[in-house]
């Protein structure tokens, strides 16, 4: 292990490593990648990848996205664009869980779809697109549905929850299994032009209280569809509300929940 | 009384935003639901002056009634 860190001390730009000296330092110490990431970070240094959040994520609070483990629930809409955020952000492993294949119809929005892999799993897509932008990231690709009696064991032991699903009655489920695990869940949902946002921490009922009237298990996406911009923007308030958790800053979106109208472009919060 | 009521995203259609309407004493959040033609599997959250409301709840002079959709795709 000092010898590792001899290499990289050796190799480092001031205190910034190159993707290249990272792989070149995995492939001499017989390492992964994950695993020269941890070490790069533990010893103060940052890939140099990481080098644009610096002056909002110090090299210390890049250390803890590192070690944070977050599952995404749903690899569809919201799922594909929060995917993309938190590999790009270096959050070190993601368990993304998700039964479907793409479909044509997905095309218009969901971010990991493309004409080339209509038919192939999402979360194999997910899986491939990981590697692809930020290798050192690991990604465990579920291709199950989620449920009240598996999700204990498909999420023991991840920090934060990501609500990407489609259905609100499986979003109540893994609101429970949210609370059995004691770990945050970070909602959202759209339809049209709308969406919402909100942060459950262990122990509130924000998910009960938003869908307590909820009958059929859908909203008004169901006459609406979704079109390419609402699930970017939902996504992103999303894994802004997920690095917030990791890093402890800010105030998180608890015990309300943010309303967004990309129609007339109005934000309205609503209070528990 | 006079009632102040705001409709958000979808309930908008074919509506109004914000309206004011003069009701009698007793008028129900459901009866301004039921008045308003929204739809019973639509409705999200109900709030009067910005705190979350059943239907049964009623109404008083000055009172600000928002009605939410529910929003549930991914």
């Amino acid at each position: 292990m000092e010898k590792l860190r001899d290499f990289l001390r050796t190799q480092a730009d001031g205190d910034l490593i190159a993707w290249q000296q990272q792989v070149s330092a995995a492939g001499s110490f017989g390492m992964t990648l994950s695993e020269v990431e941890g070490v790069i970070l533990e010893m103060g240094l940052l890939p140099a990848r990481y080098q644009r959040n610096r002056k909002t994520i110090s090299t210390g609070q890049q250390l803890r996205i590192f070690r944070s483990h977050v599952a995404v629930i749903g690899c569809g809409g919201l799922g594909g664009y929060i995917i993309e955020e938190l590999t790009r952000l270096g959050v070190g492993r993601i368990t993304a869980v998700d039964p479907d294949v793409f479909e044509e119809h997905n095309l218009n929005r969901q971010l990991l779809s493309s004409t080339e892999n209509l038919g192939q799993s999402k979360v194999e897509a997910a899986y491939l697109r990981a590697a692809k932008l930020n290798p050192a990231v690991i990604l465990y690709p579920m291709k199950i549905a989620f449920g009240r009696l598996n999700g204990l064991e498909l999420l023991q032991g991840v920090d934060i929850i990501v609500d990407a699903l489609d259905s609100i009655p499986v979003r109540l489920e893994l609101s429970e299994v949210s609370t059995a695990l004691n770990v945050p869940m970070v909602h959202g949902a759209i339809g049209g032009w709308y969406g919402q946002v909100a942060t459950q921490l262990p122990g509130e009922e924000t998910m009960r209280k938003i869908y307590n009237r909820s009958i059929d298990g859908k909203g008004i996406e169901k006459g609406l569809g979704n079109p390419s911009f609402t699930p970017a923007v939902i996504a992103s308030l999303q894994v802004a509300e997920v690095c917030k958790l990791i890093l402890g800053m800010g105030t998180p979106l608890n015990n309300r929940t943010l309303h967004i109208n990309l129609l007339d472009m109005e934000f309205d919060e609503i209070k528990y | 009384m006079n009632v102040t009521l705001k409709l958000f995203a979808t309930f908008r259609t074919g509506r109004f935003t914000v309206e004011t309407r003069e009701y009698v004493q007793g008028k129900t959040v459901r009866d301004v639901i039921e008045e308003l033609s929204l739809p019973e599997d639509d409705i999200g959250a109900t709030l009067i002056n910005g705190i979350h409301v059943e239907e049964e709840c009623e109404l008083k002079d000055a009172d600000t009634l928002s009605i939410f959709p529910l929003v549930g795709g991914g």
